[in-house]
């Protein structure tokens, strides 16, 4: 027998994890001088009550949808890609690349286009650690964490030498062409008299990672490349008695992985900036570790905790807008939420299989 | 009557669910070598790790010469002057042997001072016991042998009085093995009390003074060893009278299945396991590869499954297929009609946290009668895993339940009926009844019979002596990497194979004519 | 590129080095005893924030120094907790508190001092100043020759320079830190401490077995990580810079980490992965030498990766392979 129901494990545990986050963010926020339950109701207010707020809610959600399946598929191979910010921001650089230098004659062209550009360098800058980790045994956490800070060097340098026009000041690559411009959710949802989700971010994008979200779902659970990497996962020994190789699992894995983190940028450099910026990642790469944890590795998991994410990160700027909280409060509470989901983990998990197993004795 | 060295009253412990050990007593005599003996998973280790400190029993007391004592650790275990040797070696592979002596038995906060006492106490252990080692050998240089001498001489070193050996002979060369129970000798010589943890009979009727048996997690009897049976051990141990023989036909041979030229297998480490060795299986016959762990045999079974490299030549029906780079892994194996059910069914023949229907198509993943289109047609696997279940009988019979979740015969069952059912010319199988429960036993053998009466060739690997006689008809013995014998089954006999698998291939004085499936034995001492 | 020119560069290296040593011994402990430890970011920049800002409000370096030993002990325990008692994955935990770390010390700086998530700026006793060596040409000697003090220096011989220039006048905490290089040898090869610490690093169970705690060693390891984390914050922020400000760790726990990899976790090796990396961050800072030697221009940005690429190639055992402690980031459970 397990040693607790299924839905405890899926619904309960990570439940108890958010409202233990929960509630040290608010001893947090009572610490520096604030009142929790009014910082809680500024941050629906901003993000949830209004259309413009879901537009944000919704831009930030995109980020972290793909950034926590790309977590999520490498977890599923027992491997932890630390580098969706490096290859999220390789990616940004294959979409600039794409819009920059081919004529698309529509935005519906030029978005798949970029998809693939961004996959494609997102995936590329997985390759390498994936690769030296198949064949070499070279960690990949600590070979992914390395070529963030590679990459960070690497767009540096093509921001400033390489795409910058000439006599621009910042660091970032000229400005797209019109054609690619993203339909934004105001352009697509508003009507004559009723203007929604006004001046927000949140852009066609949101529904490709919609797709990808059951790209995802499909490929794990019903094909038998999502069957082989997950049996990896759990067992190498299994995986090579069943002629599954590590090697190509590992690569392949990573390369999905690397080309979800990649595709992130269609949303913040193509939907939002219309340009390649330094730093358009802003952290996302990491917060889908998070998102991944909290999710169980389950896109639809995924899918609500990057929601839940994006209203955090939302919620977050209103407060710092409103209130002396500055946004950084938004990376406390993320650190919480990988802490009790992740780390601490056994924490929760450990008295509740107790609990269920000495019910289970009284009921026997 | 003196004191007991060791006392155990009402000991009992739970891993979650899981009932080790239920309410077990226990009293073992200073200066005697007490037996322990079950089946594995018996609950013998778990009531040893516990007397040790190493595990926490939830209720029960613990009588150290005669003193209520109580060990929360390893610390308060050899405060107590209890020493155990671990079946896996709780040794640190890259220190010295010095270093790993003196491990949490330095005399003082400094190494040099701890390192020079040690190095005189060594050599003056060395000569009392005749437990020679190069103290500053590092031991993963060291052979497994002398790895077991590093672990009895930290206990000694500690000045341990009652010293447990759990399943001491598992990894050793029978000579080897002739050489510890030597030691051990000479050890009760010294008037230290040893317990010998084992589920082997033949090493119970041969060294011990007294043997308890356990069962399930019990404690079922306790006796003098000079007062009882193999028979008597081997029912109490099982719970009831055993019929290991398998009602089956004398084989029919047909053409050559398997055919294997010169094969060798270097290992990971570089070690050569396989010494170049011809094996021929033919359609209709089992053949059983008997052997002490650790011979080849385990090698030579991943070799022909696919995962694990090595040269020489090996056909399948007459084809050549590759050793080693492509084509050479599980798949392309499966695809030349080798079936495999392998020795460790947790760590490779089932997907532990998969669910059991899940679980009936690893390796199989890519046939394409389970495909629907781009998917996997799941739908389809799990009615046919339902079906299979039904046919294995594997209970519960439900497909959803996770591999992990299945008892140790149960899950034997689930990989059996997917091997089985791809309908393969050649079966590998490696310890086919390891840990698994008496009444499933039966039901395994009896499939595998029925295959290879079905005019499949079957190539049997196991440790279990019994086991190969009563299911192969061809019995190949394999020691240090050489085949060294080779013998009709019903031709044969336990002391025949015994010398075999100790390495001595003059086997005239033993061989006779009718001894074949004669399981009650008087073996041979390994010594012989 | 003259003499004094060369003895300014490795001078900013011993200075830049400093924090990235303290760290990578912290590491080492850590990852000795099998506990992974990828939050030494996370440590260091906490520390950095509360021995400013109580260096700030005390006037002492000191007193600053062991706020900011407190705050990194307080993650260690964090990280202790996941890693050794709950036996979480030390990865994740470590990821958390580098995160944890970094909105922490923003928010706390914002609400005590809001001046945009920095303190400010430290001067006097609230810093931790040179210290001139006896018979090195510092600033009284100049303010007693009535000359500036690079003249002075210029105009010495080759080994003053090289004594007042490289040896002298750095801060206590850069020769505590290069003292702590043997003092973690000695401990580690020498002691039975560090016998049974390199040994629970390496097979838990055979500390167990031996009667040996191997929560409380894992604990030890964390918490001494934790102190030598604290120290390299406070030099941070209350040595090589006046103040604390956002995100000034810059990824140097990261660095660390690739030092200690470099050093195949050897102490002495430590040092020298050090310097070379704070040598790195030095040339970063003077790119005008490396052309006027190297004749090449040289893109600064990528001089800042040389240390992440030069880890990714020994990682990948193409010089010489890094073999981590066996039991590295596994947690040790004793019941199945």
């Amino acid at each position: 027998m397990d040693k607790m129901p299924k839905w405890a494990d899926i619904v309960l545990i990570p439940l108890i994890s958010l409202l233990l986050a929960a509630f040290f963010s608010a001893l947090v926020i009572l610490a520096i001088g604030e009142n929790p339950i009014e910082a809680l109701k500024l941050m629906v207010d901003g993000a949830l009550m209004r259309s413009s707020g879901w537009g944000y809610t919704l831009y930030y959600a995109t980020n972290f949808i793909f950034t926590g399946l790309a977590v999520s598929v490498a977890f599923h191979a027992r491997l932890f890609n630390i580098g969706g910010e490096g290859q999220a921001m390789l990616g940004g650089l294959g979409v600039a690349l794409c819009c920059l230098y081919v004529p698309w004659p529509h935005w519906s062209l030029a978005i798949l286009g970029a998809s693939v550009g961004a996959a494609l360098f997102g995936a590329l800058w997985a390759l390498i650690p994936a690769y030296l980790q198949a064949k070499r045994g070279s960690h990949i956490v600590i070979t992914t964490i390395m070529f963030n800070f590679i990459a960070a060097a690497i767009l540096n340098y093509v921001l400033v030498e390489l795409l910058r026009p000439v006599g621009a000041m910042d660091p970032a690559s000229a400005k797209f062409p019109d054609a690619t411009h993203l339909p934004s959710f105001q352009d697509m949802f508003s009507t004559e008299t009723n203007k929604m989700f006004r001046g927000a971010p949140a852009n066609v994008t949101f529904f490709l990672a919609l797709a990808a979200s059951v790209f995802v779902w499909l490929l794990m659970w019903r094909t038998k490349l999502g069957y082989q990497i997950r049996a990896f996962g759990h067992s190498e020994s299994g995986a090579l008695y069943a002629g599954i190789s590590p090697v190509r699992i590992t690569v392949i894995a990573m390369l999905i992985s690397g080309a979800l983190a990649g595709m992130m940028s269609v949303n913040t450099t193509m939907g939002e900036s219309e340009r390649l910026i330094l730093n358009s990642t802003e952290g996302a790469g990491f917060i889908g570790i998070a998102v991944a944890l909290m999710g169980r590795n389950h896109p639809f998991g995924v899918l609500l905790a990057a929601i839940l994410f994006g209203f955090l990160y939302q919620g977050g700027a209103e407060l710092a807008l409103w209130t002396s909280i500055p946004r950084e409060l938004i990376v406390v509470i993320q650190a919480l939420v990988i802490l009790f989901t992740g780390a601490l983990d056994n924490m929760v998990r450990e008295p509740l299989e107790k609990l269920f197993i000495a019910m289970r004795r009284r009921n026997a | 009557m003196t004191a007991p060295a060791i006392e155990l009253k009402g000991i009992s412990k739970a891993f979650g669910p899981v009932q080790a050990n239920k309410d077990i007593s226990i009293s073992v005599q200073p200066g005697t070598i007490h037996g322990i003996i079950g089946e594995n998973g018996a609950g013998k280790s778990t009531l040893m790790s516990i007397l040790y400190g190493f595990y926490k029993a939830d209720a029960g007391e613990i009588f150290i010469k005669g003193q209520k004592t109580l060990i929360p650790d390893s610390q308060a275990a050899i405060r107590a002057g209890i020493g155990m040797v671990f079946q896996h070696f709780k040794l640190v592979e890259n220190f010295t042997v010095l270093e790993n002596i003196i491990l949490g038995a330095e005399d003082g906060a400094m190494l040099n001072s701890s390192l020079g006492n040690a190095r005189k106490e060594l050599k003056h252990l060395a000569e009392e016991y005749g437990l020679n080692v190069n103290p500053d050998e590092v031991i993963e240089n060291l052979s497994v042998g002398h790895q077991q001498r590093v672990e009895i001489l930290k206990a000694l070193y500690r000045k341990a009085e009652i010293l447990i050996l759990d399943e001491p002979t598992g990894v050793l060369t029978p000579a080897e093995a002739d050489q510890l129970f030597r030691i051990l000798d000479r050890l009760r010589e010294e008037g230290k009390t040893i317990i010998l943890i084992t589920h082997k009979l033949r090493e119970i009727m041969e060294y011990t003074d007294t043997v308890s048996v356990m069962r399930r997690g019990e404690m079922t009897a306790t006796v003098k060893t000079s007062e009882t049976s193999p028979e008597h051990l081997a029912e109490l141990m099982v719970g009831r009278k055993v019929l290991l023989r398998v009602d089956k036909k004398p084989a029919e041979p047909g053409a050559t299945v398997l055919d294997i030229k010169g094969l060798r297998v270097v290992d990971e480490a570089g070690v050569e396991r396989v010494k170049g060795i011809d094996l021929t299986v033919r359609a209709g016959e089992i053949v059983g590869i008997a052997g002490v762990a650790g011979n080849g045999q385990s090698e030579l079974l991943e070799v022909l499954g696919g995962f694990a490299d090595g040269t020489g030549t090996i056909t399948m029906n007459g084809a050549e297929i590759p050793l080693s780079g492509h084509g050479a892994d599980g798949q392309a194996r499966r695809a030349a009609g080798i079936s495999h059910v392998p020795e460790d069914r947790q760590r490779e023949g089932l997907i532990m946290e998969f669910a059991a229907w899940e679980n009936t198509v690893f390796g199989y993943h890519h046939s394409p009668e389970i495909q629907n289109g781009l998917l996997m047609d799941n739908k389809g696997i799990y009615t046919e895993a339902e079906a299979k279940m039904q046919r294995f009988d594997v209970r519960p019979p439900d497909p959803k339940l996770a591999a992990k979740n299945f008892s140790g015969g149960n899950q034997q069952k689930i990989v059996l009926a997917r091997e089985i059912e791809r309908n393969p010319d050649l079966l590998l199988i490696g310890q086919p009844t390891r840990g698994v429960d008496i009444g499933a036993i039966e039901f395994i053998h009896q499939q595998v019979v029925n295959l290879r009466d079905q005019g499949k060739a079957i190539l049997l690997v196991s440790v279990e002596l019994e086991e190969i006689l009563s299911l192969a008809d061809r019995v190949v013995v394999m020691f240090d990497g050489h085949i060294t014998g080779e013998r009709d089954a019903a031709q044969t006999n336990e002391k025949e194979l015994g010398l075999l698998m100790a390495g001595i291939t003059d086997t005239s004085a033993v061989a006779n004519g009718n001894g074949g499936n004669d399981t009650t034995q008087q073996e041979v001492p390994a010594d012989g | 590129m003259d003499f004094l020119t060369l003895l300014q560069v490795l001078d900013t290296s011993v200075r830049l080095a400093t924090p990235l040593l303290l760290a990578c011994l912290a590491g080492l402990y850590s990852e000795r005893s099998g506990v992974v430890d990828i939050g030494l970011e996370g440590k260091m920049l906490a520390a950095a924030f509360f021995s400013a800002a109580v260096a700030f409000y005390s006037g002492s370096a000191w007193v600053g120094l062991l706020a900011g030993v407190g705050a990194s002990v307080v993650l260690a325990v964090i990280h202790g907790l996941a890693s050794v008692t709950f036996r979480g994955n030390q990865l994740i935990s470590g990821v958390a508190i580098n995160f944890l770390a970094a909105g922490m010390t923003v928010l706390v700086a914002q609400s005590w001092f809001r001046q945009g998530g920095r303190t400010p700026p430290l001067e006097g006793d609230a810093r931790f100043n040179p210290i001139e060596l006896p018979f090195a040409i510092g600033p009284k000697d100049a303010e007693a020759a009535g000359k500036p003090l690079s003249q002075m220096i210029a105009e010495a011989g080759p080994l003053q320079q090289f004594y007042s220039e490289l040896i002298s006048g750095h801060s206590s905490l850069v020769y505590l830190a290069l003292l702590t290089v043997p003092l973690t040898w000695w401990l580690l090869f020498r002691t039975r401490f560090g016998l049974r610490l390199r040994a629970v690093g390496e097979n838990p169970a055979a500390v167990d077995t031996a009667g040996v705690s191997v929560v409380w060693l894992r604990y030890a390891a964390v918490l001494i990580c934790g102190v030598l984390c604290g120290v390299a914050g406070a030099y941070l922020s209350s040595a090589l810079q006046a103040g604390f400000v956002k995100d000034m760790t810059a990824g140097r726990g990261f660095i660390a980490l690739a030092a200690l990899i470099f050093a195949k976790w050897r102490p002495v090796y430590a040092l020298w992965a050090c310097l070379l990396f704070g040598l790195f961050q030095a040339l970063e800072l003077r790119p005008d030498i490396i052309e006027n030697v190297s004749g090449i221009k040289v893109q600064v940005q990528l001089l800042g990766a040389l240390p992440y690429i030069l880890t990714v190639v020994i990682l990948a055992g193409f010089v010489g392979k890094a073999i981590p402690p066996k039991a590295s980031a596994e947690p040790y459970i004793k019941e199945r």
